[in-house]
Parts: C-alpha cells; sequence; structure tokens
C-alpha cells in the first residue's frame, strides 16, 4: 500500500474554468463530507443510535472495544449508502469489504476504525448544483460536480475536554458514517455552499440522513489550493477543517481563498497543513503540517467478511429513491408551467412537493395549487411548527377550494376565511361554508345594475376613459361596487354587469 | 460413587455422565472431587489463573436438581469444563495472562460460554496461558509458568498450556482452548489429552480475546476423542455475533465418532517427517500409522509443497492482526493504566511498555512494521497469497486421501528456559500452523509415550467441515489405545 489514502485521493484531472474571485489566481477546492446515516442501531452492533442521550448509555462490549467483542454489519447502514449512491449516479461495487484504519486517539475505543480504503461502496457520479442567478427569481447556472467516491465507516466518540482531564463519551461511536468525496472542481466559497445545499437536500429527500449539522450530522473539510488562472497544474493545498455550519465553509473557504492569494502575491509559499477555521471570528490557525501526517496501516478487517450486493439488491434500493430536486424542478417548470420562484420553494422540501403533486393530480389548476400551498399552507404550517405530513388540509379538501373559488361560490375573501379554519379543523371546505354562511349568494342582478350605474355616474372620467378604449379604467369602477355588495358579489359578475351598461351607454 | 477403579477427577465425560445419569453419582461429587484435586496439584502445577469454587459448587447443586426433576440438559449437564484465560466469563476475571489485564472482570459471557451454560456443564477455572495466546510454552504468561504434570520441570506447551496441565492433571474433566498456529494441539500433545481445533468458523469467537482474528478457533481438549465430540457438540454452529461464523448444517458428532466409517485412505505429507523431527516422536506416530494399516487403511506418502513458507507466511499475518487487535489496550476505558500520566502520549507509551511483555512487544513491532506504508505488499499481501497456495495444498491432498497424518510437535516436552530464542519457539509451531493457514479441522491425538514418560502425540488434519471423519478416525485408534486415560504421577 505505497501512497496514503490522503495522497491517493488528490487533485487529479485540471478543470479549468474562469476563476470568479481573482484575476491572477484560480481557486480549486474539493470537499469531504461525512454524513451521519439515520439507523435504529450502531453500524456494527445493535445498541441504539442516537443524539442527546445521558454519556455512555448507548454502549456495549463491541462499542467500547471490551476484549473478545466482534462486529457485525448492519445491513440498513449499506442499504443507505447504495441509496445515495443511485442518488447520485454513482457506480456501486459488487462487494462491500471492510478495512481497518489504524491510529491511536481515545476517541476511537478499538484505536482502529472500521472503514473502506480500496474499495469504496460508491465511485463516481455527482452532484448537480445551481449557482445564485442575476435575480431572485431568475434561475442560476447549474453545475455537476463530479464525486471520487463514497465509502461507509463508522463514527468515532467526542471528547469532552476539562481544566484537569477529558472525558469521553462513546455514545456516537458506531454511529454509521458515510464520507462524500468530491473531486477537487469547487472553484468558490459559493460554488461549495451550493454543493451542500444540494447534497443535504437529496440526503434528506432520500431518508438517508437529516443532515443537522448542530448534531454532528453532516460534517464538511476542505481542501483549497490556488494557481494561476490558465494553469492546469495543482497548487500545495490547504486542508481546512471544522466547518460546522454551510455559511461556515462558505466564509472559511473565501478566507483561505484570501488567505494564500495573500501569501502568494507577496512572493510567499504556502505551506502543505491542515488548519482549523474559527467561524465565529473569522480566522483560521494552523492544527497540523503534513509532517505529522499518519500512517494508518490500513489492512482488510478480518472480522468482517465481504458482502456481495447484487442486481437485486439496488433495484429494491433503487425503486425506493425519489426523485431529485432538481429534477423534479424541471419538471415542475415543463409540465405544469409554474415559474420559477415557485418551483425552487416546492422542491427543497420533498413532503411540500409531494403534496402539489398530490392535489395537482386530483384535478387542481397547478399554478393556483403552488400559490395556495406556498402562501397559505405554508404561513400555517409555519405558524402551527407542523410538518406537511401531519397538515389536516387533505389534498383533495384543497382542490375542493379551488373549485368553489372557480365556480364563484367562494370569493378570494372568503376563501381564505375558509381556509384557516380548514387547516385548524380538517373539515371540508363546503362544509365550512356552509357553517359560516361564506357561500357568495348569486346577487340580484337588479341589485347589481344599480350598483354599477352609480359607480358610472359617481366615477365620469374612469367611465369616459374605459369608452375611450383604455381598459384598465374600469378597475375603478368596480371598487365601489364590490364595497356597496359586502363581499358578496362575484367579481366576475361585476365585470360583466359594468362592461355590459358601459358599453349600452 | 461410581464402581469405576479410576478416581473422580481423572473420568472421561463419557463414564461420568453415564454415572451421572445413572444416579450413581451426583454433579457436587464430581464438582467436589474436581476441586480438591485442584487444591491438592496447583501449588506445584499452577495450571489455573484463578477458579471461583463457590460458582462451582452452586452450578453443580443447580445441575443435580435439574436432573432430579428430569430435566438433564444432556451429557454434559454436571461436567466440570475449565476455560483458557482468553474466553470471557461474565464477572470472573479475563486476564489473557498478561499484566495488562490484570484487573479486569468480563462483564459478559462469551458465545461459547453461553453455550457450554445451556448443555449444564460447570464452569471451573480460568487456565493459565503464554499473554495474549502468544507462544508455545506457557513461559510467556505475565503471573507464573505451569508445570508439565508428567514433569514437573517441563513446560505443558501453548499457548493453552494451562488448559492442557489442567485437564491433564485431573482439574477439570475438559476444558477449552484456543488455537491460533497450534495452541490447542502442541500443548495437547506434550501433556498426553485430545485437543481439537475446528475448521475455521464452526466455533464462535465472540467472547474471545483476540490475538490473530483470521486464525483464531477455540477448540476442546479431552481424555478421549469422544469426549471431544461432546464438548464441540456444544460449543459448535453459527452464532449471529461473530461475522466469520460459517452457517454449517447441524451435525451430531458424538454420533459420528461411532457411526461414520473407518477412512479408506490416509496420507502422510512428506515436508511433516523431515529433519529436525525427534526420532522418539517419529517412532511413536509410526505406530500410530501401523494401527491404522492394520485397521486396512490405505497409507500414502503426499506433498503439501508449500510447506516451508508456512512459518513465516503465519508470523507475517498473525502480528499484523496482533498489531491491530492489541491497540485497544492503551489504558484509556479499562486494564493497566500507568501513574500520573503526563499527557496523551505518555499515557499510551507508559500504560502499554507496562502493560505488555516482552514476546507480545516483539509480535506488535513486528505487525505493525508490515503492515507500513511502502511494505504492505511486500509481506501482508505476499503472505495472503502463501496463504492461498497453502489452502490449494491441502485441498489437492484431499483428492487422493481422507485425511492427513502428522506428528503435532517435533518435540516433547522441553524444560522451563530451554527455548530462550525466540525463533527457536515458533519451530514448536511447524507442523500445526498450516491447518490455521488453510482455516482446517485438526486434532492431536496421544500416541504413547518417551523413554522419558514424556507424551507424544500425533496430528490428523481433514478437510473443510470434517469434523465428523476426523473424530471418527480419530477414535478408531484411541478407542483401542486411549493414552489420554493414564493420568501422571503427581
Amino acid at each position: 500500500m505505497g501512497a496514503s489514502l490522503a495522497e491517493s485521493l488528490s487533485p487529479g484531472p485540471a478543470v479549468s474554468s474562469p476563476a470568479p474571485q481573482s484575476p491572477a489566481y484560480e481557486a480549486v477546492i474539493g470537499l469531504e463530507v461525512h454524513v451521519q446515516i439515520r439507523t435504529r442501531s450502531k453500524i456494527f452492533t445493535r445498541v441504539a443510535a442516537g443524539y442527546g442521550h445521558e454519556p455512555n448509555t448507548l454502549t456495549d462490549p463491541v462499542v467500547l472495544a471490551l476484549p473478545g467483542a466482534l462486529p457485525v454489519m448492519n445491513r440498513a447502514a449499506l442499504d443507505a449508502i447504495i441509496k445515495a449512491g443511485l442518488l447520485l449516479g454513482c457506480e456501486i461495487a459488487p462487494v462491500c469489504k471492510w478495512d481497518r484504519k489504524n491510529y491511536f486517539y481515545p476517541d476511537s475505543p478499538k484505536n482502529y476504525q472500521i472503514s473502506q480504503y480500496d474499495a469504496p461502496v460508491c465511485r463516481g457520479g455527482a452532484v448537480e448544483i445551481e449557482l445564485p442567478g442575476p435575480a431572485r427569481n431568475v434561475m442560476g447556472e447549474h453545475k455537476r460536480i463530479p464525486l471520487t467516491r463514497i465509502h461507509l465507516e463508522e463514527d468515532v466518540g467526542k471528547l469532552n475536554h476539562g481544566a484537569a482531564e477529558s472525558l469521553v463519551d462513546y455514545n456516537r461511536a458506531g454511529t454509521p458514517l458515510m464520507e462524500i468525496v468530491s473531486e477537487p472542481a469547487l472553484h468558490s466559497g459559493e460554488e461549495a455552499y451550493a454543493y451542500l445545499t444540494s447534497l443535504r437536500a437529496t440526503m434528506i429527500q432520500g431518508g438517508i440522513s437529516d443532515c443537522d449539522m448542530e448534531k454532528g450530522q453532516l460534517r464538511c473539510d476542505a481542501n483549497i489550493s490556488l494557481r494561476p488562472a490558465g494553469s492546469t497544474t495543482l497548487g500545495t493545498k490547504v486542508e481546512l477543517k471544522n466547518l460546522n455550519s454551510i455559511s461556515f465553509v462558505r466564509d472559511g473557504i473565501e478566507h483561505e481563498i484570501r488567505r494564500q492569494r495573500g501569501i502568494l502575491e507577496r512572493g510567499g509559499r504556502i505551506t502543505q497543513e491542515t488548519r482549523d477555521y474559527d467561524g465565529m471570528t473569522g480566522t483560521s490557525q494552523s492544527l497540523r503540517s503534513k509532517e505529522e501526517a499518519h500512517d494508518y496501516r490500513y489492512f482488510p478487517d478480518p472480522d468482517l467478511m465481504p458482502v456481495v450486493i447484487d442486481e437485486a439488491w439496488r433495484e429494491r434500493l433503487r425503486a425506493d429513491c425519489p426523485e431529485l430536486p432538481f429534477d423534479r424542478q424541471r419538471r415542475f417548470i415543463a409540465a405544469y408551467d409554474l415559474p420559477y420562484t415557485q418551483t425552487s420553494v416546492l422542491v427543497w422540501d420533498r413532503p411540500l412537493a409531494d403534496y402539489f403533486e398530490a392535489a395537482v393530480r386530483l384535478g387542481a389548476a397547478p399554478q393556483a395549487a403552488g400559490n395556495w400551498i406556498i402562501n397559505d399552507l405554508q404561513r400555517e404550517l409555519a405558524s402551527a411548527g407542523s410538518a406537511p405530513a401531519e397538515c389536516r388540509v387533505s389534498p383533495s379538501h384543497l382542490v375542493a377550494l379551488l373549485r368553489l373559488i372557480e365556480s364563484g361560490v367562494l370569493l378570494n375573501a372568503a376563501a381564505k376565511e375558509v381556509f384557516i379554519e380548514m387547516f385548524a379543523t380538517g373539515d371540508s371546505p363546503e362544509k365550512i361554508a356552509d357553517r359560516r354562511g361564506l357561500r357568495a349568494t348569486p346577487t340580484d342582478q337588479g341589485e347589481l345594475e344599480g350598483w354599477c350605474r352609480e359607480s358610472i355616474a359617481g366615477n365620469p372620467k374612469a367611465a369616459a376613459e374605459f369608452r375611450s378604449g383604455k381598459d384598465g379604467a374600469i378597475n375603478a369602477l368596480k371598487g365601489p361596487v364590490m364595497k356597496a355588495a359586502k363581499g358578496k358579489a362575484s367579481p366576475k359578475a361585476v365585470d360583466e354587469t359594468l362592461r355590459r351598461l358601459l358599453a349600452g351607454g | 460413587m461410581t464402581s469405576s477403579a479410576t478416581p473422580l477427577h481423572y473420568l472421561p465425560i463419557t463414564e461420568a455422565a453415564a454415572a451421572l445419569s445413572a444416579g450413581r453419582l451426583t454433579s457436587a461429587e464430581l464438582t467436589e472431587a474436581v476441586i480438591a484435586r485442584a487444591e491438592a496439584v496447583e501449588p506445584r502445577l499452577r495450571a489455573l489463573l484463578s477458579a471461583d469454587p463457590a460458582s462451582a459448587r452452586a452450578q453443580a447443586r443447580a445441575s443435580d436438581l435439574r436432573r432430579a426433576s428430569g430435566q438433564s440438559l444432556g451429557p454434559l449437564d454436571g461436567i466440570p469444563i475449565g476455560l483458557k484465560d482468553v474466553i470471557a466469563v461474565q464477572d470472573q476475571p479475563l486476564t489473557a495472562g498478561s499484566r495488562m489485564l490484570a484487573n479486569f472482570i468480563s462483564p459478559y459471557d462469551a458465545t461459547v460460554t453461553r453455550r457450554l451454560r445451556a448443555s449444564g456443564a460447570v464452569l471451573y477455572g480460568r487456565h493459565n496461558c503464554d499473554e495474549f495466546a502468544m507462544g508455545s510454552s506457557t513461559e510467556n504468561s505475565a503471573f507464573h509458568p505451569t508445570g508439565n504434570p508428567w514433569d514437573l520441570d517441563r513446560v505443558p506447551g501453548g499457548s493453552s498450556g494451562g488448559s492442557a496441565a489442567a485437564l491433564a492433571a485431573g482439574e477439570a474433566l475438559a476444558t477449552l482452548g484456543s488455537d491460533t498456529g497450534g495452541s490447542i494441539r502442541q500443548p495437547a500433545a506434550l501433556c498426553g489429552v485430545v485437543g481439537l481445533k475446528p475448521t475455521y468458523g464452526t466455533v464462535s469467537r465472540y467472547g474471545l480475546v483476540a490475538y490473530a482474528s483470521s486464525l483464531d478457533q477455540i477448540g476442546p481438549f479431552g481424555r478421549t476423542v469422544a469426549d471431544v465430540a461432546l464438548v464441540l457438540q456444544a460449543i459448535a454452529g453459527h452464532d449471529e455475533r461473530d461475522s466469520t461464523s460459517l452457517r454449517a448444517a447441524p451435525e451430531d458428532f458424538g454420533e459420528a465418532v461411532t457411526a461414520s466409517p473407518v477412512p479408506r485412505r490416509l496420507g502422510l505429507p512428506r515436508e511433516y517427517f523431515g529433519e529436525g523431527l525427534d526420532p522418539e516422536v517419529a517412532a511413536a506416530v509410526e505406530q500410530a500409522v501401523a494401527h491404522y494399516r492394520g485397521l486396512g487403511c490405505e497409507i500414502r506418502e503426499v506433498s503439501l509443497p508449500h510447506t516451508p513458507y508456512c512459518l513465516d507466511a503465519y508470523y507475517v499475518l498473525a502480528t499484523a492482526e496482533a498489531s491491530s487487535n492489541l491497540s485497544r489496550y492503551d489504558g484509556v476505558r479499562y486494564g493497566h493504566r500507568c501513574a500520573a500520566p503526563r499527557d496523551l502520549q505518555d499515557l499510551y507509551c507508559r500504560s502499554r511498555a507496562e502493560g505488555f511483555g516482552a514476546e507480545v512487544k516483539r509480535r506488535i513491532i513486528l505487525g505493525t512494521y508490515v503492515l507500513s506504508s511502502g511494505y504492505y505488499d511486500a509481506y501482508y499481501l505476499r503472505a495472503q497469497k502463501v496463504r492461498t497456495l497453502v489452502r490449494r495444498d491441502f485441498l489437492r491432498a484431499f483428492e487422493e486421501v481422507d485425511a492427513l497424518l502428522t506428528p503435532t510437535s517435533p518435540i516433547p516436552a522441553f524444560r522451563r528456559g530451554e527455548k530462550a530464542d525466540p525463533l527457536a519457539m515458533y519451530l514448536c509451531d511447524i507442523y500445526t500452523i498450516g491447518a490455521n493457514l488453510a482455516g482446517l479441522p485438526a486434532m492431536s491425538v496421544p500416541c504413547g509415550f518417551t523413554r522419558a514418560g514424556l507424551p507424544v502425540g500425533f496430528q490428523l488434519i481433514g478437510k473443510p467441515l470434517g469434523e465428523s471423519e476426523l473424530l471418527a478416525i480419530g477414535h478408531a485408534y484411541d478407542r483401542v489405545h486411549q493414552w489420554g486415560r493414564r493420568s501422571p504421577n503427581l
């Protein structure tokens, strides 16, 4: 095993695209993302995996590495990485093989980590990203960031450093973890931000992880190097650690790019090292240089037999893969003619998008359904603090509401009121409209004509403008009519009556 | 009480079980006899690292109550069985013969321990061994050496020397050892008892202190092949806590011993009868061969051409795995911790320097070296290739013969301190390592004594999962000669 893992994963083919941050230098960035897999039990034993428990309560002989304890693989963890690989278009290995990564540290109970060295479960694949567009309502540029590999390993415990001593909590040790390694194909903090946003949504929507960065369910290290723009060789890289929010990843990378550019512009050389970024202060400091790099002495773990991943296994998981957010967005735009801003709200929230599609399947007009879901449903969900899945307004009730509006039975203001009560009670819109007497009663035509004549008489200027061809002027005539009708006249009837009277002179 | 002239503590399991089930003997009596025997011989023999007579007596009483109410759990119910101190027993010490674990109490049972309990066995005695099962004389125990019951100045073999000596001395009716390169078979030969290393994966390793995971296998010592079959029956079988345990069809090994036909063809690998083989050992093995010939077996010479590379491959693979397996002993969570560590590095270095003995350190260093960046291909990978070739040698031989017959150890028990050179010690396992590398079942059967009165054993190596056949072959000799029933003058 000649090269260390870090070396063998070092930047490969050059990617040349204009550097947005400096005319003189281009930044080349690769990300290593650790994602905790959401499983009931740990990866090599039956003890529950969890967060926020009393220290050292999620342990057993295997987790604590007692003499004689042996690991046994949790197949749910392998399911999850295969699914992640299928979602990201990776090649899935025919066999899952385990290696030991040997190093001493108190958070690692065995002083080796069970991981995958030369045969990761996933190779290749890509994460599609969208960069910020020229305006909020305009789609930005899309890129596909290629992946090197995804492998499975066990998480380590947590050290709590006190003044005189350090305590170890092994609750996290043995939690299944995926390491997702990108090619060095990113060029800015903004791209890294977009990459993590997209990756996180994919993992969450695939049911693979909750990706809560505050709970350490998604962690990111960045390898950053600079090179003269147009160059195809890579500069010396610096690894940035402890980037514990997506914004800190973006800020930390931008900070590191500035730091390296400053050194290079002063004629200095970059030291290959690992640096710790402090997101609160926006500064970084060196943790260790390359000379202190480990020899992990990887070798196949003799306690774990290789596991064959056959076609049937892959297909079972493929059937369970959701549509990726960007694919769904393209489909929503093409099939439903939704505006970009609506789709970009819907597709990043899988339950919301699922709700939308259910309503459309039941016959809702897509744009109207989109509006109601994004504005009214989301607002009610947010104020109730609940999820779309537990929402009491069924998609069929929403469709019924839209029908009542369309047919003029419910006027807009009344519909809003009905919706709030639908959300609170789960009752059908018809029932609520009846109960509350909110149906627009068919107004007496004579009465409506009377209000319209009064309005025309009271606004001769608007009437004249309309007659001379300015169609919009009719709106000024509608207001007084609606006011007189106290919300019980349908806008459609008011519009028709006004036009008839104005035409008739 | 039994009418047999044999003292209770020297009874084979088959006879003790018959007496128990006939009501001529109680487990309490049998256990008491074993405890008394241990108390009598231990000051000189020192095969035990710890023992819990109170627990043994309670288990024996429970067994007698079961039997009285017609709930006997089978032939092992009420039989005192001891364990090498590398097998976890809940709430009992688990030292692995190391200062590192001198004060460690296991909070859980190994799978074999659970299975012995389920078969009603009375667990009594934790046996001395080479530290972390590394050695061939039990002299590497951090606590004390163990004598050979046939000559207390000589070693009992190793690493499971305490388990072989304890059985030969009557401190149990059967014992369990572990075998990574011969650690059951070599001490069985040197102490004059039967010892079986099953096919890799037949017996769960869960709860066995790991030395070299891909080679380690737990197996029984017994006075007769029939006894070994009964104990194997209790401990074998798939275990979902051990990924390397096999899903083999269940067999009745006790039945197999008597039911299987005697083999037609036995192979003598020529590489196992060359230089370094003691003439008296050779002569005793020749007599065993003659016995089989007399039974009508065809005896053929075969060749295992990669035999000369076994020892080298073994010491690369076993030490590589050991260097990683023993990393967990770091003074952080349990085990020996140095006094007043200055920092983390100091805690690791001094805890391990103080906790491990010389042979363990030698193997950790060797294993760390062969796995190092730049050396992996030359050592570890190449040794794995040798391993494949060794297994192929055996499988090819089994196309011609039903089993192989070899000496177990090139020499009989040697004097304590005689093999100070580690390489000389490593050569003790030269005939046993092949079966570990190839994952094959192999058994040492006693076949006589030297003029000096030291036991000699021969080894039978069988096909993968060929335990039944191997036991039947061994029994065909053992039922006639019963060398393992002789008792030392202690």
